[in-house]
């Protein structure tokens, strides 16, 4: 019986890659098939901005500072009007290893990762990438969002009057 | 004096055809593997190098010719050097007394079945050398492993092919041939034939007993530190053995170069691709076997069933005569 059980199983395996032999492979052939990658995915970097048209990015070092090949590396500066800004940004494509923990700290949504990841040089000095590269005329993933409009202003109005900011409580109101 | 002189001419021509079809048949068959081999596994296998990949093997070999030969520090040189030689030019010796058609052979050796078994045992020392002399961890591993495999496998491999000779009673290939000019062998010694099968498999350490160069756990086994041609050399010695291999399982079991219609090279090169086929589609489907597993097959199973073959064959054979 085990002889029979063990000879069948032998055969069935036989059986199934053979089959496989008549069947279209599955492959994607890339350079003439190119499939498209989910939004999220991560490669190329960008510096995207706001609805208005401004770069988003305010210099804040964080993404320099969380990168684990230390492959971002910028110097800001500060506009008329008190905002900051890069003066220049560079991003070593060499070194990077897009594990995409500068888009994760970005507090104003400007550095994202795109799926484009056909990147390849012959020559490793032109995959330093410098601001003109980087900055890109849209908002990337999230085109609606505008840090400014929720935060790093000087307030105007009253309390409770900006762009998704609660009524002030009134301490005296909630007792029981 | 002259026809002396022009046998020896003669020779050497037909040496050296042989020569430059058995190296072409081993490239292409490199191809062949892994086509067939990626389709059975649902890919397309080498697509790029001219159409179907067909220039494939032209782009291997010039990239092993102008790879650099490398000899770790610490290895014996001479053998090092020496240990490919040995793996290829054992599998091409094979080839010496292998039938293709009627007459087409290059030396009909009185012991060419002996010749071929010997063959195969010194192919052992092209795996033992190679792997002690490349002083790696994972190249002296895949040697013993390769030795006392091959070593083990032989005894059934030479046990498997003694009914044949009582049945054709010659060590000649083409008198083996000629006695199946009724029936092929493989009608009359099917166990014989899967012995045979089983431990040639092993002998050439393809896929289901590929211990000697099991790629997950010792990286390439006793080829590890070769590169360039010498690791082609091995790699050659591969395929050829595997050229070998189909040619003796049709020599002995198939009935060689005879069947209608066709002519007797067609149906040679015909039975080789079928048993090549047959061993690319086990390697798409088996996995490797375990160490212990392969030595209580080839000791437990193998040789005992063989030994009693050759009993039961005797036995018949001297009851049909009596």
């Amino acid at each position: 019986m085990m002889i029979i059980d063990g000879l069948r199983g032998f055969i069935a395996g036989f059986a199934t890659t053979f089959k496989h032999l008549f069947r279209k492979p599955v492959t994607e052939q890339y350079p003439e098939y190119k499939r498209t990658l989910p939004a999220r995915s991560r490669a190329r970097i960008i510096l995207t901005r706001d609805p208005d048209g401004d770069e988003r990015c305010v210099a804040c070092y964080l993404c320099s500072a969380v990168c684990p090949v230390s492959c971002i590396s910028m110097q800001s500066a500060e506009r008329g009007d008190g905002r900051r800004y890069p003066r220049w940004f560079r991003i070593n494509f060499a070194r990077c290893i897009y594990c995409g923990l500068c888009e994760e700290a970005c507090p104003t949504l400007a550095i994202q990762l795109t799926p484009f990841f056909e990147t390849c040089e012959r020559e490793v000095l032109k995959l330093v990438a410098e601001k003109v590269d980087l900055l890109v005329g849209h908002g990337g993933k999230n085109k609606e969002y505008n840090f400014y409009r929720h935060a790093g202003v000087a307030l105007v109005g009253e309390k409770g009057t900006h762009v998704q900011e609660e009524e002030p409580v009134d301490l005296k109101s909630n007792l029981p | 004096m002259e026809n002396w002189v022009a046998g020896i001419i003669l020779l050497i021509i037909k040496l050296g055809v042989m020569l430059v079809v058995l190296l072409l048949a081993a490239a292409y068959l490199v191809w062949v593997e892994r086509k067939l081999l990626s389709r059975l596994q649902v890919r397309y296998g080498p697509n790029r190098a001219g159409r179907f990949g067909l220039l494939q093997p032209l782009a291997d070999l010039i990239k092993l010719v102008a790879k650099e030969d490398t000899v770790p520090e610490s290895a014996d040189k001479t053998i090092f050097l020496f240990a490919p030689a040995v793996a290829g030019s054992t599998a091409m010796l094979i080839f010496s007394v292998i039938p293709f058609g009627a007459h087409m052979i290059i030396t009909d050796l009185n012991v060419a079945l002996l010749f071929v078994i010997a063959l195969s045992s010194l192919g052992v020392y092209g795996v033992v050398l190679g792997g002690w002399a490349s002083n790696s961890k994972f190249g002296l591993l895949g040697g013993i492993r390769g030795a006392a495999q091959m070593i083990s496998y032989e005894l059934s491999l030479g046990l498997s092919l003694v009914p044949i000779v009582m049945l054709a009673r010659s060590f000649s290939l083409v008198d083996i041939v000629n006695a199946q000019t009724r029936y092929p062998f493989i009608l009359i010694q099917p166990v014989s034939f899967l012995i045979f099968f089983i431990s040639a498999m092993a002998e050439i350490k393809r896929i289901p007993f590929d211990l000697p160069e099991a790629e997950n756990e010792l990286v390439a086994g006793y080829h590890t530190e070769y590169s360039g041609m010498r690791f082609g050399l091995f790699f050659l010695g591969e395929y050829i053995t595997l050229i070998v291999l189909g040619g003796l399982v049709t020599v002995f079991f198939l009935g060689g170069w005879r069947g209608p219609f066709l002519p007797p090279l067609g149906w040679f090169v015909l039975k080789v691709l079928a048993v090549i086929f047959v061993m690319i589609w086990m390697r798409g489907t088996l996995p490797r076997l375990r160490y212990d597993q392969l030595m209580s097959l080839g000791w437990k199973a193998l040789i005992p069933v063989a030994l009693f073959n050759i009993m039961v064959t005797g036995a018949i054979i001297l009851i049909m005569e009596s």
